[in-house]
């Protein structure tokens, strides 16, 4: 439907380069903006994040831009032999709100849409107040998945609940069977829905938004299938974070880079899963709250 | 009844059915004029604001991320619910041979077809993207409640308009035999095409009654699989208030009493509007007004249930719901349903005054009234209490208000429905005209004789 030729995709992207980091093929060649030709085998580019760099002409190859089809079918395949878990040590949560802002903006959402969402929570009256992140739990019993009735929403053979907003009817039979809260619907028109205008769909951001479909936490698929860690992982300043692959046992703190035994971290952490007596089976775990108090948050909407 | 016998009575007596029940076709006055003008604005106005909500998106509703369902799934749940009359009165009390439900049955099924279509159509309008709903047949999941609703919805209407339909043809070939030179040229062509021919010899009559007992039984699985599959939309999730098992029957049997008490009302303004005494008796209230009571009391039984088991439990979760419900922001709805509604209608039609006509008609305005604010309790309040706060949001995500778009569209709903209900009473007799004739005894062949009097 969709399919651009280089030509067009550059011009896309010049027009958008705020949103370049979320564009199919985020390899430096092919977010690159050619500025300068030099006789010879060296040719200067612009990267999408601003460098200029020196590339020999002979590895410049058009850039790999998946047509919407393909980019769907992989999509929905998921990573091969990945297991993606996420631990969040809510210990170290200081509400900086780095991972929201992040999100955000990777995922083309308006102020009021989170897909990850860090709430002031207390358990009972006794206990103190504490800051909890709260992503798509990525359940492996999802309760969304089951309810949908064009497949838009599905569950990836590496874990990762994912959405087809190419697909999505707009029911919201989802948001109602979620109960975590973790489903946002594209109400109005998308934020920034003109600069994005003409670009290719990613199935693994849901970018660009589409109104009157679905959007929530992908725990960044996109970045995931480049080696990159998700957007707000990346962005926390504390530490709360950390991500892998269950298959290898390894998770990496998005602050530090450290990575540890994922099993290790959870047993040692006595970490738990939000509502487990639901049955829904999440893939996002919480280390407790130890140490954490939490003071009223600053700017407040809610 | 005293059977009539000699051949000049028989004829007498079915010339006064057939001008008391076509009196409604030839009507025409500034009264029908303006309410059809009314209906037609009205839905009109609401189209209007369909077209803007598809132009601008669902934002235009009060819906949020929270409250994501609202006035249009109430009233779904409603129409689904009232829809339901036609199998109860149509099909369950003809297949009892309960013989004073017949001329009551035309009527159930203007209300069946009316309701059923409008739920139809007022779940695309719910719908962020109903250029997609082609994505259903295409990409329809079998495991999603909403392909068995979608199923059900459609199959329930299919049988509905049959179970009207073949009644009707007898009516409509006698119709356009005898009816004079009143009856405009394009009513009768239309009559004597959908007549198909009929001419009511024993083989024909045969056919129909064999049609009409199969599509009766048929009927019974698929309306309270309607209602039961959208109960299921609710009960299939894990919410507090929906996460109940009890959905399913409480849907049906409340939607029992939310029908009975539309055709009670209905059967008021036929009986009003096209003089038909002599047809919808007082005991035609009478036994409507018992029947209304025995479903009330049913549905009585479910709500003690649904309430007051997780009342004595207080989960968590269900506990602000129930709070919300019993002495919060939807306390006055809650107990004007459940006291002015459902007890207070049980106590009275149990007194044979209030079981005439008139005052039989007004409770059951209360409990049409009180039924809707039901379906608004069942949606709305429990997506207000999610499981997990509310937070970083605007104001308006915690709590749900309606717009006047939402509003503009609701209306729409309502006013297509009684516009269906209109269309239909007008065009064709509210009362099988061989019905009423076979109950008094007039014999079958009467009915394809060319009126003498014309």
């Amino acid at each position: 439907m969709e399919k651009k030729t280089r030509r067009n995709f550059m011009k896309t992207l010049g027009a958008s380069v705020g949103a370049a980091g979320v564009l199919g093929g985020g390899s430096l060649l092919s977010s690159c903006n050619r500025v300068e030709e030099v006789a010879g085998d060296k040719i200067t580019l612009l990267t999408s994040s601003g460098e200029l760099v020196v590339v020999d002409r002979s590895q410049l190859k058009p850039a790999e831009l998946p047509s919407l089809t393909e980019n769907q079918k992989r999509g929905r395949k998921g990573l091969p032999g990945r297991s993606w878990v996420m631990v969040i040590d809510l210990s170290k949560c200081r509400n900086a709100r780095e991972c929201m802002k992040a999100c955000q903006s990777h995922h083309q959402l308006r102020p009021e849409q989170h897909h990850i969402n860090v709430l002031q929570m207390q358990d009972s009256e006794d206990t103190a107040p504490y800051f909890m992140p709260k992503p798509c739990l990525h359940c492996d019993n999802p309760p969304c998945t089951k309810v949908c009735p064009v497949n838009a929403t599905f569950k990836r053979e590496d874990g990762i609940v994912l959405i087809d907003n190419e697909r999505c009817i707009g029911c919201r039979f989802c948001v109602a069977a979620c109960p975590y809260s973790a489903r946002v619907f594209n109400w109005n028109e998308p934020r920034n829905a003109e600069k994005y205008e003409g670009v290719t769909y990613n199935i693994e951001a849901n970018v660009p938004q589409k109104k009157g479909t679905i959007t929530k936490c992908l725990f960044s698929a996109d970045r995931l299938r480049e080696g990159q860690l998700p957007s707000c992982v990346s962005a926390c300043p504390n530490g709360v974070y950390w991500f892998g692959d269950k298959n290898e046992d390894a998770v990496t703190n998005g602050t530090t880079k450290e990575t540890v035994s994922f099993s290790k971290l959870v047993k040692d952490g006595a970490a738990y899963t939000l509502m487990k007596e639901l049955g829904t089976r999440p893939r996002v775990y919480y280390l407790p709250p130890k140490g954490q108090v939490a003071s009223p948050i600053e700017g407040d909407h809610s | 009844m005293q059977k009539i016998e000699s051949p000049e009575e028989s004829r007498k007596a079915l010339n006064k059915i057939v001008s008391d029940l076509t009196r409604s076709i030839l009507l025409k006055d500034e009264l029908t004029r303006f309410w059809f003008f009314i209906l037609i604005m009205f839905a009109g106005v609401g189209l209007w604001g369909w077209t803007l909500q598809t132009r601008n998106g669902l934002g235009v509703t009060g819906m949020s991320d929270y409250v994501s369902w609202g006035l249009y799934i109430a009233n779904f749940v409603f129409f689904v619910a009232v829809s339901l009359v036609g199998l109860l009165i149509s099909s369950v009390l003809q297949l009892l041979k309960i013989s004073w439900a017949k001329p009551v049955s035309r009527a159930a099924e203007h209300i069946a077809i009316a309701a059923v279509a409008l739920a139809g159509i007022i779940i695309v309008m719910d719908m962020g993207r109903p250029d997609r709903l082609i994505n259903v047949f295409l990409h329809g999941r079998f495991a999603s409640p909403i392909l068995w609703d979608l199923t059900v919805v459609s199959t329930y209407l299919a049988i509905s308009v049959l179970l009207f339909y073949i009644p009707l043809i007898p009516d409509l070939a006698l119709m356009a035999e005898r009816m004079g030179p009143e009856l405009p040229q394009w009513k009768r062509k239309l009559y004597k095409v959908l007549a198909l021919g009929w001419h009511g010899n024993d083989k024909q009559f045969k056919t129909a009654y064999h049609a009409l007992r199969v599509l009766m039984i048929l009927i019974i699985p698929v309306g309270l699989s309607i209602h039961t599959v959208t109960s299921w939309l609710f009960a299939a999730t894990l919410r507090p208030g929906w996460d109940s098992t009890i959905f399913g029957p409480y849907f049906v049997v409340g939607a029992f009493v939310a029908g009975c008490s539309a055709l009670i009302i209905l059967m008021y303004v036929y009986r009003l509007r096209y003089g038909l005494k002599d047809y919808y008796t007082d005991m035609h209230f009478d036994r409507m007004g018992k029947l209304l009571v025995l479903v009330s009391l049913v549905y009585l039984y479910f709500n003690i249930n649904e309430f007051f088991v997780p009342v004595y439990k207080m989960k968590l979760a269900e506990g602000v719901h129930l709070k919300t419900l019993f002495s919060g922001g939807y306390a006055f709805m809650f107990w004007f349903a459940q006291i002015v509604g459902l007890l207070l209608p049980i106590l009275l039609i149990q007194l044979k005054f209030f079981r005439k006509p008139l005052p039989l008609s007004l409770i059951s305005v209360v409990i049409l009234l009180s039924a809707w604010f039901k379906r608004f309790l069942i949606v709305i309040p429990t997506m207000e209490h999610p499981f997990l706060p509310i937070q970083n949001v605007p104001d308006s995500f915690h709590h749900y208000k309606p717009t006047s778009t939402e509003i503009m569209i609701m209306l729409f709903s309502f006013f297509a429905a009684l516009l269906i209900i209109s269309i239909l009473a007008k065009l064709f007799p509210v009362i099988a005209i061989w019905e009423v004739a076979e109950e008094q005894g007039i014999d079958k062949k009467y009915l394809s004789e060319k009126s003498k009097s014309q």
